[in-house]
């Protein structure tokens, strides 16, 4: 009975804080875009719009599954290696059968199975998630970088090509997926008993247990997601490039992460909104979007990225201090 | 508590034999795999090349012992090389450069220290975001370039000996001994196993767990700048992108040493054995021909029958 009482007051206070969370982040994207129009003339071009929204739609897909995996305390290092498996596997099975099919679902399977494979380190041999994770992330790379031995996959079918570089009524197709998955992400974490399972396995995993939750399966089922949505954002990032290289997931994994937190998700898990993500994926694609239009050298962005996790978790860290 | 907590170590001896275990087995499928294993000249290669990722591999130790984690000492490494490669190449001093990198590794090791004692933000997630600002930093100091003309004065530090040893193995050791007498025989070391094991008893008795993170980190900042000298010295060059990484090979080594990444369990010299474990690796995987992308892999698969050895011993 107490859980359900609990549950309810937390799920009304979740939602008026959710409801200011996003409030303070829509906020300081109206903020961002005020700086940079006023700092840039390109900023408002209908050309660099599209660029961030397509940008956008690409970290949120990437951060998607991510928020999910945080959302239950752990963490995945390993999105930006994963995406980089996924697309040069999507890549070398398109040019060998010329199937857009067949990549498309080599991408989302390769993801899967990498995820997968981290959720049965962080359940089965109970290695923490950010350890797991990041182990995996070096052998995903090793990996990739032995398939690929520096070469480039190149010239992919027009059809395949859509998915990433396509318009629809004159947006970017990949806007298209991200509301798509956007839709799925809000039901499947607020509307279904797995979303709701997750959340509570954030909160505390012991009374999750206890209260009859499969915690492991569940686990293995957030990391799978989050392994299926690199996967997907792997031919995204394929199709708009028409290139795969064994590079081609380096500098992703922390603006992923990045946007999550920024989005409101606590790394200490529990909650966080998918929605929140969307509008954290939108503040770190305009941060980095406007330091390209501000004509500061790349260089500076993992350093930016950096201290923006290390605000966004310190913000968390206060609230939750105040919050007790 | 305390003691309690160090009368562990019957229980850490119980997996000499994991490690030593791993070793062996290594040891004898190189040794009759690839030929130029077993010469002097190759171990004594493998002692050297080794001694960078001990000087990285013993502060991981201790910060795991804390039930901490630092995934920026690769990052960390490379900008106080690219520190010290600046200052030698503009001032010509090596000890002016070894002073600018352990300046730099202290910067970071107290930033690590003070974002999770004093702001409470998880290990992982601090540094993660250092990883992020010493690689931005590294990149943008150097614009991507290679730092050259590195003089001899860093250079003999890799390549010298002294009494027919290598300068690099008699830093290493000396480093073991340092770090083994400051863990096992001062009360830093006695606290250090208390903040992982216990560190409610830790702050009962009045210690400051803060002061005692913040020094933690620190100390891994201090000797990711001795391992800067050793790299620069090696490459005989600074590179921005030279030790990413390297702290995977660092914790792995420590994970199949047998620290535990969950209970303060720490063991030094299965982290020593760790670090020649992952080194005769590597090296036996370059005899063999095997692209250092596929060694990565093969790094991976040790830690992981490492950890389950340990699920299976149920260590957990």
């Amino acid at each position: 009975m107490n859980t359900v009482t609990d549950k309810a007051v937390r799920s009304r206070r979740a939602l008026s804080g959710d409801v200011m969370q996003v409030f303070y982040r829509l906020l300081a994207v109206a903020l961002l875009c005020a700086i940079l129009a006023t700092l840039s003339d390109v900023f408002l071009s209908a050309n660099n719009i599209l660029n961030v929204l397509r940008q956008t739609a690409l970290l949120f897909l990437m951060a998607s599954g991510l928020t999910l995996v945080i959302l239950t305390a752990g963490l995945d290092l390993s999105v930006g290696a994963n995406i980089a498996l996924s697309a040069c596997l999507a890549a070398s099975v398109m040019k060998a059968t010329g199937s857009p099919l067949l990549g498309v679902a080599t991408g989302i399977g390769c993801g899967a199975m990498v995820g997968l494979a981290n959720g049965v380190l962080v359940t089965a041999l109970r290695i923490p998630s950010f350890i797991a994770t990041y182990g995996m992330m070096w052998m995903l790379t090793g990996a990739t970088y032995y398939y690929m031995a520096g070469d480039t996959i190149h010239g992919f079918p027009p059809a395949f090509r859509q998915l990433g570089s396509g318009y629809l009524l004159g947006v970017p197709t990949p806007v298209y997926v991200m509301l798509l998955f956007l839709l799925i992400g809000v039901l499947f974490a607020q509307r279904t008993i797995w979303g709701q399972q997750i959340y509570a396995i954030g909160a505390n995993p012991v009374a999750a247990h206890l209260s009859g939750v499969p915690v492991e399966r569940r686990l293995v089922l957030v990391y799978t997601v989050s392994g299926a949505m690199a996967g997907l954002a792997s031919l995204i990032i394929l199709a708009r490039i028409n290139s795969a290289q064994g590079d081609i997931g380096e500098d992703l994994t922390l603006p992923a992460i990045a946007a999550v937190l920024v989005g409101g998700t606590s790394l200490f898990g529990g909650s966080g909104t998918e929605v929140g993500t969307l509008i954290g994926a939108l503040i770190l694609t305009l941060v980095l979007n406007g330091m390209n239009l501000l004509q500061i050298n790349s260089s500076w962005q993992p350093l930016a990225t950096g201290l923006i996790i290390l605000l966004a978790v310190w913000i968390d860290t206060r609230t939750r201090k105040i919050g007790e | 508590m305390i003691a309690h907590k160090l009368n562990l170590d019957s229980g850490t001896i119980a997996r000499v034999p994991g490690v030593a275990i791993v070793l062996g087995v290594l040891c004898v499928f190189f040794g009759v795999t690839s030929p130029g294993f077993t010469t002097p000249a190759n171990i004594a290669n493998i002692l050297t090349q080794s001694t960078i990722l001990l000087l990285l591999a013993l502060p991981m130790t201790v910060i795991i012992m804390t039930e901490g984690l630092d995934l920026s000492a690769g990052a960390v490494l490379t900008f106080a090389s690219i520190v010290l490669a600046i200052t030698v190449v503009t001032t010509g001093s090596a000890a002016l450069g070894l002073l600018a990198a352990l300046t730099a590794g202290l910067g970071f090791g107290l930033a690590n220290g003070l974002l999770i004692a004093v702001f409470d933000i998880p290990p992982f997630i601090t540094t993660l975001g250092t990883l992020g600002i010493a690689q931005g930093l590294s990149l943008v100091v150097t614009d991507g370039q290679s730092v050259v003309g590195i003089p001899r004065s860093i250079e003999m530090f890799y390549s010298g000996t002294a009494a027919g040893i290598p300068l690099p193995v008699i830093i290493g050791a000396l480093a073991y001994a340092a770090t083994h007498v400051l863990l096992y025989h001062t009360r830093f070391g006695t606290y250090v196993f208390a903040l992982g094991g216990n560190r409610e008893a830790l702050k009962v008795a009045g210690i400051s767990v803060r002061g005692m993170l913040i020094r933690v980190y620190v100390f891994g900042g201090l000797m990711a700048g001795f391992a800067a000298l050793l790299m620069t010295a090696r490459l005989n060059s600074a590179h921005p992108t030279a030790g990413i990484g390297m702290e995977f090979d660092a914790i792995a080594a420590v994970a199949v040493g047998g620290t535990s990444f969950e209970r303060g369990n720490g063991w030094l010299l299965g982290t020593l054995l760790g670090v020649i474990a992952v080194g005769v690796l590597r090296n036996g995987l370059n005899l063999l021909a095997v692209p250092s992308s596929a060694q990565v892999g093969c790094i991976g698969a040790l830690v992981i029958i490492a950890l389950f050895i340990d699920g299976l011993r149920g260590e957990r």
